[in-house]
């Protein structure tokens, strides 16, 4: 149990530390390699939780695909720093009241906070027990039973996102000659090449 | 013709020949030359580390006419020259910078007495800059070394001289 | 006292010792690797290959591990240090991390993880992070567009390699390693998912950025791609991260087509005299030997055809492995569904 709880805050204080790195840093780069550890501290404390599936799709899907998308795109920009830093004082006192109207808000909506009475119960007694039912086995009869219809609408929404990109940025240019592999394929020998004996002094009429 | 092309690109034809093809080769005889144990043929023209030759009576060819020096396109030989005491015309200075030396053998054409040529030898790698600047007396002593070489070479070479 | 040393420290010592029993063998098998390529490659092409440090070259991986030691370590000029030697570094630990789920023979497993086969893709598609580092911290042009083309090309083919493991999961039920060998007894998944076998090995040689996927460090048009500023140990790390990849993934298509640690004694019943002798011998002789078969596979696709230009990979990935594999995967639902053979 001792090692469960050093790890925890192993995986809690790193987790925090490069979260605030990633807008402490200066160079973005630097910012997008902090998040990615700091991905990587979320899935620690997801096994930790027990949820060894759920972990593992955030590294998979967050770490080893979308931040390597970021990284991309940040290492393409040429930023220059001070030109970025010149508009600071001129948006920093929008950007505090901004600031300040969130926080209050927030104050608000955790001053106003109350446990339903079952919840305690309930966090007591999870439905499925954990040995019967293994984490994928109970995140796929949720997902694929009672949430069918959302998960089908979440996809088609990413599918509507990813058609309006590609509608967005495709350009068709009518005079390019594109490469067609068939075609290259299918050609045979006897198509293109002959063989011809040359008689000396005649040559190939 | 075309379903059997598409069928044999499904089936990854090509592909699966060529590698066919690089199995056999693995059994295959090998080329390579174990090269400090074994060595290729060289040529009777080979043109490798230059030697100055002697008479077979121990005089030495050159005759310091400066030809050689005056044909090399590298500027690699330096001659300089006095007459003996018996008033016969030797050199007191042949240096040839190997370093220089881009081994076209044109010294070894230009020499009316086949004094310089150039050897078989060409492993004369070195540590240092300093040692490939050969003096007369590396020449001479190249010239001893490799006479039996060299005269073979020569004789070998004769009828399209 | 006696509680720690029977609840922590012995525990603690038996895992340290387990690790050191995979690990070990598997730099061995990594340095021998490189030999066997050279040797192999040499072989194709008619030449001998390394065969003058100790008897046929064996000592050559020795050889070549002293001389990288003791070369001089370059930092390039405005590069990012911290990020610079980082890369390698966690490259190799990549590497050797995935083997912490691959079992070698049944329960000869460091941690038999209940997401294996999830935690492997984690971890390989973690693997470009090492190159993408790398290429940006060298603060070099080729480097940089190495770790451009790494980085997209290994995005790309995880989508198809990741489709393919769902097929296979499909067929197996389980996300455990362990459990998925044993579902192919009797019927190794390469001979059912045939087409899926051959698609995740070409699409594994681009995982590792293996001939003829290479393009992140193709020599002739981006001098060493992303290792271009690298030399001595930090270049050896990364010399070595992509020829453990190469044996972790080969480990990965035994585990998933070949039937892991399993003998042919099951799958071929027409044999039963050779059935007692196929079955005594262990079955980690068995993944080894599928893991040097995918190696050999590996080193003679190297020899034999020359490098994708960038575009043909790309397209090669997304439009034609992509909507096969996923082809593929209706398909084998379909089939599993209709003959009322869905794994419980």
């Amino acid at each position: 149990m001792i090692i469960a709880t050093l790890a925890f805050y192993l995986f809690a204080i790193v987790a925090v530390i490069s979260a605030l790195n990633v807008i402490l840093q200066r160079n973005p780069v630097h910012s997008v390699l902090w998040l990615i550890l700091t991905f990587f501290n979320a899935a620690g404390l997801f096994v930790l939780l027990g949820a060894e599936f759920v972990a593992m799709i955030l590294v998979v899907v967050y770490v080893g695909a979308v931040a390597v998308l970021f990284l991309f795109v940040v290492m393409m920009l040429d930023i220059n720093i001070t030109l970025i830093r010149e508009g600071f004082l001129k948006y920093f006192w929008a950007g505090a009241i901004i600031g300040i109207v969130l926080l209050v808000e927030l104050a608000v909506v955790f001053g106003g906070w109350a446990m339903s009475p079952e919840a305690e119960s309930l966090r007591i007694a999870p439905a499925p027990a954990p040995d019967a039912l293994s984490n994928t086995e109970a995140l796929g009869t949720l997902l694929y039973t009672h949430y069918a219809y959302l998960f089908q609408a979440a996809g088609l929404v990413l599918l509507v996102a990813m058609v309006g990109a590609i509608v967005l940025t495709l350009r068709r240019r009518p005079n390019v000659r594109k490469q067609k592999i068939a075609n290259q394929v299918n050609r045979s020998v006897a198509d293109t090449l002959e063989v011809v004996k040359v008689e000396t002094g005649k040559g190939v009429s | 013709m075309a379903i059997n092309a598409s069928v044999r690109t499904a089936l990854l034809w090509e592909l699966l020949t060529g590698m066919w093809l690089t199995f056999k080769y693995m059994f295959g005889p090998k080329v390579t030359l174990n090269y400090p144990y074994e060595k290729g043929p060289l040529s009777p023209r080979f043109r490798g580390e230059h030697a100055l030759r002697r008479y077979p009576n121990g005089e030495e060819r050159c005759i310091a006419c400066k030809l050689c020096e005056a044909i090399c396109p590298a500027q690699a030989i330096t001659i300089e020259a006095e007459a003996r005491a018996d008033g016969s015309r030797r050199t007191t200075r042949y240096d040839i910078d190997m370093t220089k030396c881009i081994y076209c053998g044109f010294c070894e054409e230009a020499c009316p007495v086949d004094a310089i040529v150039e050897g078989p030898n060409f492993e004369f790698a070195t540590e240092t800059h300093d040692e490939l600047l050969y003096n007369k007396n590396k020449l001479l002593a190249n010239g001893d070394r490799w006479e039996p070489e060299l005269a073979k070479r020569l004789e070998l070479n004769a009828p399209y001289r | 006292m006696a509680e720690f040393v029977d609840g922590y420290l012995l525990p603690g010592l038996w895992i340290v010792g387990k690790i050191l029993l995979f690990a070990v063998p598997i730099m061995i098998g990594m340095a021998y690797l490189t030999y066997a390529e050279r040797r192999i490659i040499g072989a194709m092409q008619m030449r001998k290959g390394p065969n003058v440090v100790g008897p046929f070259g064996l000592l050559q991986p020795f050889a070549d591990a002293i001389k990288l030691m003791f070369k001089e370590t370059v930092v390039p000029t405005g590069s990012s240090p911290v990020v610079f030697f980082l890369a390698p570094m966690i490259t190799f630990t990549l590497a050797l991390l995935a083997w912490a789920v691959i079992p070698v023979d049944s329960g000869w497993v460091i941690s038999n993880l209940n997401v294996g086969v999830l935690y492997l893709f984690a971890i390989s598609s973690l693997g470009v992070y090492g190159i993408v580092m790398a290429g940006w911290a060298s603060n070099s042009r080729y480097a940089f567009l190495g770790a451009m083309r790494s980085a997209a090309q290994m995005v790309s083919y995880e989508v198809s390699i990741g489709l393919v493991m769902i097929s296979v999961l499909l067929t197996a039920g389980s996300l455990n390693l362990t459990e998925l060998v044993e579902a192919q007894k009797g019927l190794w998944y390469f001979l059912p998912h045939f087409p899926m076998f051959i698609l995740f090995f070409i699409s594994v040689l681009a995982e590792t950025n293996r001939h003829p996927f290479d393009l992140p460090e193709a020599e002739s048009e981006l001098v060493a791609g992303f290792m271009t500023e690298y030399s001595s140990m930090s270049f050896a790390l990364f010399f070595l991260g992509e020829y453990m990849n190469m044996i972790m993934m080969s480990g990965m298509v035994s585990i998933l087509f070949l039937g892991g640690w399993l003998g042919p004694q099951d799958m071929l019943p027409g044999l039963s005299v050779l059935t007692p002798v196929l079955a005594w011998v262990p079955g980690i002789v068995w993944f080894v030997l599928k893991i040097c078969f995918c190696l050999f596979v590996f080193i003679w696709v190297r020899a034999t055809f020359p490098r994708y230009r960038y575009d043909q990979l790309m397209r090669l990935g997304w439009k034609v492995f992509l909507p096969f594999s996923l082809i593929w995967l209706v398909l084998t639902a379909g089939f599993l569904v209709y003959f009322d053979k869905l794994p419980q």
